[in-house]
């Protein structure tokens, strides 16, 4: 999957002859780093440093399966215009990974630049004469400063950002307060990586000549926040009202339990007794990490777990358990590349259909799709409410780019008078006064029964939980006509969730097109930017993002009226459209696939070359008029 | 399993317990077990306890994996909440349960094809968190609702109905519990109710992970010669260390006659355990001696029986994770959410 759409940029010719006109926060920085090494720190401030300045980034960590050694990425994107997808294509490569050398020679736009640490040569095999090659001898001079080799690793790391702001053009003076930030505690460190920041800034305002890279100070951040999908999750679920947290640690979902833990220290220990009004279990294994979020789902608390795809495929008998015996659940998919233990680090939108129709015989749970962190506050606290609702397992599903990188969005954001919905609860003064309590009786003809509380009262409102068969008042029962009498309102329930799940968000092209395209989750980004590039070229699109699952009849509809629709996601067997055919008897050809699945984020420029590409071959097919 | 519940009439003399309840009120519906079956003597013994505590049905909820054993809670305490879960996972549906809230008392039933095979790390690690739970294992050494398959705790040697002979060593429970840092381990037989109520009403009280691992044969598949869990065999084999009375805060205790004899354990809750050692020298309070005695005497055939190991002192799993007092099922709107302005501090520490 190449992004194989070049830039139309002002440096395609030979650079050492020409001086491009300089581009103005628009371009793309990677850094090729050792994992373990502490490039992440620094890697963070050089991102930082420009969102300070008042220009959109969008930063991203290409990481492996590993602690130490192995190579690792960090992608910054700088778009003046907002763009916070990945574009493709690198225009500043710090290369400090020798083991990559040549992938990241070859990744760098043509014209745009390599920097290096020149304490030793290039090697003369991985010359290209059509980029500029800049560098700074940053192991030298570390080895001149520093007598400690953790500080020479560390502060080369501090040294590089140092350079890249002198060349960029990052004021010292928001460098610095960064630092004093991050170092609040420990003062002496401000120093130290200050010296180091200083020591690269020096030599590169002396030794490099200027580029034609340039940051300048804007105001297109607004009160947007800079933040991780699964931290965002867990607050969330903080303010879900979610105390009970069982899990096991996966890739990428670890960080959202352990993000549960930090926020509910501090936001949910009681002043007083300094007891905590939650529980966090780091379970043996996932199966039992959804059965304690059942139990205590079934008990009246607020209760989930967060996993990837490996996770969801153990879980599957217990999920069943919850549709069946209708108890709330929360599972938050972060999901990654499969199958089996796949690409652990990569990012996909994989495991729709596993969690869609997850377990045996006849299941459907809902899902949501976040497409940033600000919808995954939102959503993550609102499947709380859903589960309660709706009395079964909802899935929050993001993914890897979402749930691992920080992400600029808008600020989180909640009404104090929102309340938890705790959904049908009978309470002992109903059952009291006579009340009558089938725990599977649907009584307002949405397909949700009442249920209770175990220790509600003495003598009323007790039932037996079960995932076998039973009748409307919980007695078991293995009566052909009582079973299908519950599937069926299990159905009306499903259809009851629709009007429950995040409602789609429809764009429409500024002119009338037979062309729509749907698309969701961690997409959005890259999709926004396609779609304007598309309609830069005269192809127009009606677009339309899905956040939930079931779908609601406007998907259908927005289907129905367009001739061809695109349905872009981040998996090989286009599974959002495998669901779309099955859920809405669409038939398959009006939905044309558009597919990336190597593991890292989709780009703008691949769904722009594959939807112009697709929309070019439909053009040019003879109509049957043509044809005779 | 059954929808057939118990006629609802009683003697008019049922004598009801301090809280107005007979032992009617602690039934459940009728047992479609085999005629025999040691678990429905185990339910029956259950409901003694309960009676004898003079507990509240409601304010217990019984829990089940899958099998005969895990049928059996609807066959007692009718008026509490049930939940039969899934093969092997009960442990973790208790612990969550116990985690929503900590106030009610959480019976665990479960069987040896439960607990010893499919569900052996969810037991391990239900014991070694400390949840506060009663978990009782109804071992019959035999999977009876698929027939007669061994267990993992089908001893070496043993012959099934069919005339195969198992090659597998036996998982023994009581030791793995011991070994997992349970607070309250107890073996006993299902024919023996005069040990068993009380050891049931024992690990009620307790204020931590109790287990009973009680013998319980199978009269459709693991009763015949050659069986080390048929009632002949455990009647023959069993040895008791102590027996066992259980009494609440609110009796008053009686010094038993002979000093040498008895051993007094006061619980977290008030109640006290008496124990009447029949071994002088078994002390239930030191886990190794117990871990040791028990290898022995199994060395010899013997089954131990009766209160192996108590730590009065025993603190449970919402103590380790320094939760709240109330229940964390009654935590309201107000207790969990915290404010826009919190959420205002945390946007600002994100720009």
């Amino acid at each position: 999957m190449p992004d194989s759409v070049t830039r139309d940029a002002s440096a395609k010719t030979d650079p050492s002859q020409t001086q491009a006109a300089t581009v103005v926060n628009d371009f793309v920085v990677k850094f090729a780093n050792v994992n373990g090494s502490g490039s992440a720190s620094a890697n963070g401030l050089f991102a930082k440093s420009i969102l300070r300045m008042g220009v959109p980034i969008a930063a991203r960590n290409i990481f492996p399966s590993n602690i130490q050694g192995l190579p690792t990425w960090y992608e910054v994107r700088v778009s003046e215009a907002g763009w916070l997808g990945r574009r493709g294509g690198v225009d500043l490569m710090v290369a400090m990974n020798p083991q990559t050398w040549a992938e990241d020679v070859r990744a760098i736009e043509p014209g745009f630049y390599l920097f290096h640490d020149t304490t030793k040569p290039l090697p003369p095999s991985m010359a290209r004469d059509d980029i500029r090659v800049i560098g700074a001898p940053l192991t030298r001079i570390c080895n001149e400063t520093y007598s400690d080799p953790r500080q020479r690793q560390l502060f080369k790391n501090i040294m590089y950002v140092g350079a890249l702001a002198a060349l960029l053009g990052v004021p010292d003076t928001v460098v610095e307060q960064l630092l004093k930030e991050e170092f609040a505690a420990k003062p002496k460190l401000i120093d130290a990586n200050l010296n180091a920041f200083h020591l690269g800034r020096d030599y590169a305002d002396k030794n490099i000549a200027p580029i034609h890279l340039r940051l300048r100070a804007s105001d297109k951040i607004g009160d947007r926040i800079f933040v991780e999908g699964n931290s965002a999750c867990a607050l969330g679920a903080v303010y879900g009202g979610a105390t009970v947290c069982a899990w096991y640690p996966i890739t990428p979902s670890t960080s959202l339990a352990e993000a549960f833990a930090d926020h509910c220290k501090k936001l949910r220990t009681d002043p007083e007794t300094k007891k905590a009004k939650y529980a966090i279990v780091q379970a043996e294994d996932e199966i039992a990490s959804i059965g304690i979020v059942i139990g205590a789902g079934w008990n009246g608390a607020r209760a989930f777990t967060c996993t990837s795809g490996p996770g969801v495929s153990l879980m599957q008998e217990f999920i069943g358990l919850s549709y069946f015996a209708e108890i709330p659940a929360v599972i938050f998919d972060v999901q990654r590349g499969g199958p089996s233990t796949g690409m652990p680090t990569r990012t996909q939108q994989s495991d729709l259909l596993s969690a869609a129709y997850a377990s045996h015989g006849d299941t459907k749970h809902p899902m949501l799709f976040p497409c940033d962190p600000a919808e995954c506050f939102e959503m993550g606290a609102q499947a709380f409410d859903l589960a309660d609702r709706l009395q079964t397992t909802i899935f929050v599903m993001l993914d890897l780019d979402i749930g691992m990188n920080e992400w600029l969005c808008a600020p989180f954001k909640w009404d104090d008078k929102k309340t938890l919905d705790r959904g049908k609860v009978m309470t002992r003064e109903e059952l009291e006064a006579g009340r009558d309590f089938g725990r599977y009786l649907d009584v307002d003809g949405d397909g949700i029964a009442y249920r209770t509380y175990p220790g509600t009262h003495p003598s009323k409102g007790a039932y037996f939980t079960r995932g076998t068969s039973r009748d409307r008042y919980a007695r078991y029962s293995e009566e052909g006509s009582v079973y299908v009498d519950n599937m069926q309102r299990l159905l009306r329930k499903f259809d009851t969730a629709k009007s429950l799940v995040p409602a789609p968000i429809r764009r429409d092209a500024t002119r009338r097109t037979p062309y729509g395209v749907i698309y969701f989750g961690s997409t959005t980004p890259a999709m926004h930017e396609a779609l304007d590039a598309l309609e830069r070229q005269g192809r127009h699109l009606n677009a339309l993002r899905i956040r939930g699952f079931p779908f609601s009849d406007e998907v259908f509809e927005f289907i129905r009226a367009h001739e061809q629709v695109f349905v872009v996601e981040q998996n090989r067997d286009a599974q959002l459209r495998t669901l779309l055919i099955n859920e809405g008897g669409i038939h398959p050809t009006r939905l044309t696939p558009v597919l990336h699945y190597d593991g890292t984020p989709i780009t703008a420029r691949f769904i722009t070359a594959e939807i112009a590409g697709q929309m070019k071959s439909i053009e040019t097919m003879p109509t049957p008029e043509k044809a005779q | 399993m059954t929808y057939i519940a118990k006629p609802k009439f009683r003697h008019p003399d049922l004598e009801p317990n301090a809280r107005g309840f007979t032992r009617r009120d602690y039934e459940g519906k009728v047992s479609t077990l085999c005629a025999g079956c040691g678990h429905d003597s185990i339910s029956a013994a259950i409901i003694q306890a309960v009676y004898e505590l003079d507990l509240e049905p409601h304010r217990i909820a019984k829990m089940s994996g899958i099998g005969c054993s895990s049928k059996t809670p609807d066959y007692f305490l009718g008026a509490s909440h049930g939940f039969n879960s899934v093969h092997g996972r009960m442990p973790s549906v208790l612990t969550g349960a116990n985690l929503a809230n900590r106030d009610l008392i959480y019976m665990g039933v479960s069987g040896d094809g439960d607990s010893a095979s499919i569900g052996l790390g969810q037991f391990a690690h239900s014991i070694r968190r400390g949840v506060n739970m009663v978990y009782i294992v109804e071992n019959n050494g035999v999977y009876g609702l698929t027939k007669g398959q061994f267990s993992a705790t089908s001893d070496k040697g043993s012959k099934s109905k069919r005339g195969v002979v198992n090659h597998d060593a036996p998982i023994d429970m009581v030791g793995l519990a011991l070994q997992l840092g349970a607070t309250y381990v107890a073996r006993s037989f299902s024919g023996d109710k005069a040990q068993l109520v009380p050891l049931i009403k024992g690990a009620i009280l307790h204020h931590g992970a109790a287990f009973i691992d009680c013998i319980s044969p199978c009269v459709a598949f693991n009763n015949h010669d050659g069986s080390t869990k048929s009632y002949d065999y455990v009647r023959e084999h069993n040895e008791a260390v102590n027996r066992l009375d259980v009494i609440t805060g609110r009796a008053p205790i009686k010094l038993d006659q002979e000093p040498g004899t008895l051993a007094l354990v006061q619980q977290h809750d008030g109640s006290t355990l008496r124990l009447r050692k029949i071994h002088a020298d078994y002390d239930p309070g030191d886990r190794l001696e117990a871990m040791s005695y028990l290898a022995q005497r199994a060395a010899e055939g013997e089954i131990v029986t009766g209160l192996l190991y108590v730590d009065p002192e025993a603190q449970d799993h919402h103590d380790y994770l320094g939760t709240v007092a109330t229940p964390l099922n009654q935590l309201q709107s107000e207790d969990l959410i915290p404010s826009a302005s919190a959420l205002d501090k945390i946007n600002e520490s994100l720009r």
